[in-house]
């Protein structure tokens, strides 16, 4: 116990280790209180979902706090229906059968630049003959009639992709065209109470008609969206756990059975040593990085099953020379004889008495191993050998890149999860090079 | 070892047992040791190959995808063959299965897997690389060799010529460094040094934001600019500004780290005992370096040098993508994704190869620099 405490001081009398030690610290507890707070299952189905659930929120949006570092806010997204109330419905009966009703989506827009998109969603309820809807826009310069059809049970209207309309307002995009003044020369939205009025007429007694208006802003959320309109947050939330759990049980499932293995090896000597001394040559041929892409795509991309290999690959590297040679020492220490001659076996040998004196050289290079294999499964996903179903900060890079952010300024989209990775990464490398200087007497004073 | 040096004969004398421990002894010691050394060497690449190849054809399954596209394939000619379509349909059939039979047979297929892995074995072990399937170089050939060949020469001068220039820079730093530790670049590097455990094609995702994508200065990634320009000059000058990020992106991960594993390294070193006696007699500093330094951290420095080299044969599968670099990293990909087993095979049996060889010489470098290394006899590590 003293030693430990000991150690513990020695460690934080290095200030870079202490931030290390922080962040990992902060890390760690991040990531319980993700698993807790938002539940594999719950994390995993929104992540895998569509636009169904989707649907409210912009493709390849920036998060919402670039608009702290800009003198002109970008848009935010505004999201109005007649189901939660924050749209007036009034239903106007005319005939026996016909009824009308007016839907009203009223908002102030008091932004610089246009929103990215603009769509309406109905939800109708009918027997046979379909509702008429009829769009009007309301705007500081004055009202036109937008669009006029009938509906489905459920149907989206985008008014951004609206070809009859675009031509209508002078090739403009809609989302563009609706905010300016066509009259004048400025090409900026201007600002006032714009209204969106839906006059829904059904033909039907009992039917009922509902919408939704989503103008999709150019920010979204604290990470910002993905091309499939996906709040990037969840994936960089979920992201955290996975990275640490990969990296650790990756680090010591390899680090300890090599030790073990190193240890068996050395004190049975004899076949036993020369076979794991051929086995790990010949793991030293094995194309480690080729077996791992090979088993991504032929087999299976569960991060599970290339956890798996990537420890059995790792067992018989190269740390097993390294730790032979410090067995090789201490077997022959005079406490080894004292063991042997008051009648211990071999296991227990090998397990009480020449495993424990390597673990201050285990340490450290368990620590360094954990950014080493995070960063292996972020490499794999960047080649597009991700988990198909778990959010990771590599597949969202992969996403980044197949969708060509770099090219479109959305740098966001990768600086995110880099980030984060790149954090991972240095405060394990930080705390695992203190442990170094602080375990290994030959570094001391160096 | 040491018993059988005990028990001299008597009536032989002592000048006859030196001659007969150093003569003829020590040439049969040597080759005995070779030999052994040879045949593991030769068990190590055989089975680490053998294994290749069953993953790579995952244990032969990839034969059964070759089976299905071949019936494919000849189905669907067949179907559009007029002289077949005339033919009654239970003739039609049989036709069918002949061709596939015959194609089958053509490429091979129709022997069981297990003896065509061992003819892939020995096809591999005498770098008879074949044919490719699917995969052809980028001049048409369907050789396996001109495949592999025609990238080395980029992955040789993106890892070769980044490792190379690492390697001497950080060495030569890490050994100015460990004259004056504790100065405060020495301090600076220490501190610097974490910023290695970060991956280099990690880094490059940094860079190509910034200075490709953002500030538009350099390209973001690819061998040459498109079309490659006809005049050398203009060629070189735009591979050089192709180099420049993934140059930096290797230099930033790998600097660091190394300068500061080899001024530890000689830092251990130069504290020996027997570098304090030389400091005692008065020995000038450069002697010192050169011959109490330097020359037992001789092994070790080559060992790494050799296994940096052959490492840059394999090229780096993620960072060759990153950059859209044309590698044979990517070429291990894009086979790995066409089930190209002749070419996955190729790339390694080329590096077992050559890392049994650097094996196999390196044993005898350390004899050469190491004195206290002894061939073949039952020395410290045996």
């Amino acid at each position: 116990m003293n030693a430990i405490k000991r150690t513990i001081r020695d460690i934080f009398q290095y200030p870079s280790a202490a931030v290390g030690a922080t962040i990992i610290l902060l890390l760690i507890i991040l990531a319980v209180i993700i698993v807790i707070a938002f539940p594999y299952q719950k994390a995993i189905n929104l992540w895998r979902a569509g636009e169904e659930v989707w649907y409210k929120s912009p493709k390849t949006a920036q998060p919402k706090w670039v608009n702290w570092f800009r003198a002109r806010d970008l848009p935010e997204t505004l999201f109005l229906s007649t189901l939660d109330g924050s749209a007036t419905k009034t239903i106007k009966p005319v005939t026996e059968d016909l009824t009308q009703v007016i839907m009203s989506f009223p908002f102030n827009y008091n932004y610089d630049y246009f929103p990215q998109e603009l769509s309406v969603f109905f939800k109708a309820n009918f027997n046979t003959k379909k509702p008429l809807v009829t769009l009007t826009w309301v705007s500081p310069n004055g009202e036109m009639q937008i669009a006029n059809f009938s509906i489905r049970a459920s149907e989206s209207y985008r008014v951004s992709q609206d070809e009859k309309l675009t031509r209508k307002l002078s090739g403009l995009p809609p989302q563009q065209a609706l905010f300016v003044d066509l009259n004048s020369a400025v090409l900026s939205p201007v600002k006032g109470p714009y209204e969106l009025r839906i006059v829904g007429n059904l033909f039907e007694k009992g039917d009922t008609l509902d919408a939704e208006m989503v103008m999709y802003g150019q920010v979204s959320g604290w990470a910002g969206t993905d091309h499939l309109r996906r709040d990037l947050l969840i994936g960089l939330m979920w992201g955290l756990p996975v990275a640490l759990s990969f990296g650790l049980i990756a680090a010591l499932g390899t680090t300890i059975s090599t030790m073990i293995i190193a240890a068996i090896g050395v004190w049975f000597s004899g076949w036993v040593d020369e076979l794991i001394q051929r086995i790990t040559e010949i793991n030293l041929v094995l194309p480690f990085l080729s077996i791992l892409i090979m088993i991504g795509t032929f087999y299976s991309r569960s991060l599970w099953i290339i956890l798996g290999v990537a420890i059995a690959l790792g067992i018989f590297g190269y740390g097993i020379k390294g730790y032979r040679a410090i067995f090789m020492q201490i077997k022959e220490s005079p406490y080894i004889e004292a063991a042997r001659a008051y009648g211990a076996g071999s296991w227990r040998i090998i397990f009480r008495y020449l495993l424990p004196r390597i673990i201050p050289v285990l340490v450290p290079s368990l620590v360094t191993a954990i950014p080493a294999y995070v960063f292996l499964e972020a490499g794999l996903a960047v080649l597009g050998l991700g988990d198909p179903v778990i959010p990771t900060w590599g597949k969202i890079i992969n996403d980044a890149n197949n969708n060509g952010a770099l090219y479109q300024g959305q740098y966001y989209w990768i600086l995110e999860p880099s980030v984060l990775l790149m954090l991972t990464g240095l405060a394990f490398a930080l705390v695992g090079f203190a442990l170094d200087r602080v375990f290994n007497p030959r570094l001391r004073g160096v | 070892m040491a018993e059988a040096n005990l028990s001299v004969p008597s009536g032989v004398s002592v000048e006859e047992i030196k001659k007969a421990k150093r003569g003829p002894s020590a040439l049969v010691r040597v080759g005995k040791y070779m030999a052994v050394r040879v045949v593991l060497l030769a068990m190590t690449v055989v089975t680490g190959l053998y294994l290749t190849i069953l993953i790579a054809n995952m244990g032969g399954y990839v034969d059964n995808i070759r089976r299905g596209e071949i019936r494919e394939t000849i189905s669907q000619r067949t179907l559009t063959d007029p002289a077949l379509k005339a033919l009654a349909p239970d003739e039609r059939v049989r036709r069918l299965e002949e061709l596939i039979a015959q194609e089958e047979k053509r490429v091979g297929l129709d022997r069981p897997f297990v003896i065509r892995s061992f003819d892939f074995l020995a096809n591999a072990l005498t770098l008879n690389l074949g044919r490719a399937s699917y995969m052809s170089s980028d001049a048409g050939s369907r050789m396996v060799r001109n495949i592999i060949l025609e990238r080395l020469p980029a992955t040789l001068l993106m890892t070769g010529s980044s490792s190379l220039i690492n390697f001497f820079l950080t060495v030569g730093i890490g050994l100015s460094l460990s004259r004056r530790y504790g100065s405060w670049l020495d301090k600076f590097v220490i501190g610097m040094s974490p910023i290695s455990a970060i991956p280099a094609w990690f880094y490059s995702l940094f860079l190509i934001l910034i200075f490709a994508a953002a500030l538009g200065w350099l390209p973001y990634g690819g061998l040459v600019s498109a079309p490659p320009p006809e005049e050398p000059v203009f060629y070189a000058l735009s591979l050089l500004e192709h180099m420049i990020l993934p140059l930096m992106a290797w230099t930033i991960s790998g600097f660091f780290g190394q300068v500061y594993a080899y001024r530890t390294f000689f830092l251990i070193y130069s504290s020996e005992d027997y570098v304090e006696m030389a400091k005692a007699k008065g020995l000038q500093s450069r002697d010192i370096e050169r011959r109490y330094v330097l020359r037992p951290t001789l092994p070790n420095i080559i060992t790494t040098f050799a296994f940096l080299l052959i490492g840059s044969w394999a090229g780096a599968p993620i960072f060759e993508t990153v950059f859209n670099w044309p590698g044979i990293g990517r070429i291990t990909l894009t086979a790995v994704n066409l089930y190209e087993t002749a070419v996955i095979v190729g790339t390694t049996v080329i590096f077992s190869y050559l890392l049994a060889i650097t094996v196999f010489l390196l044993d005898f470098f350390y004899a050469l620099v190491d004195p206290r290394v002894k061939i073949g006899g039952e020395g410290r590590n045996a």
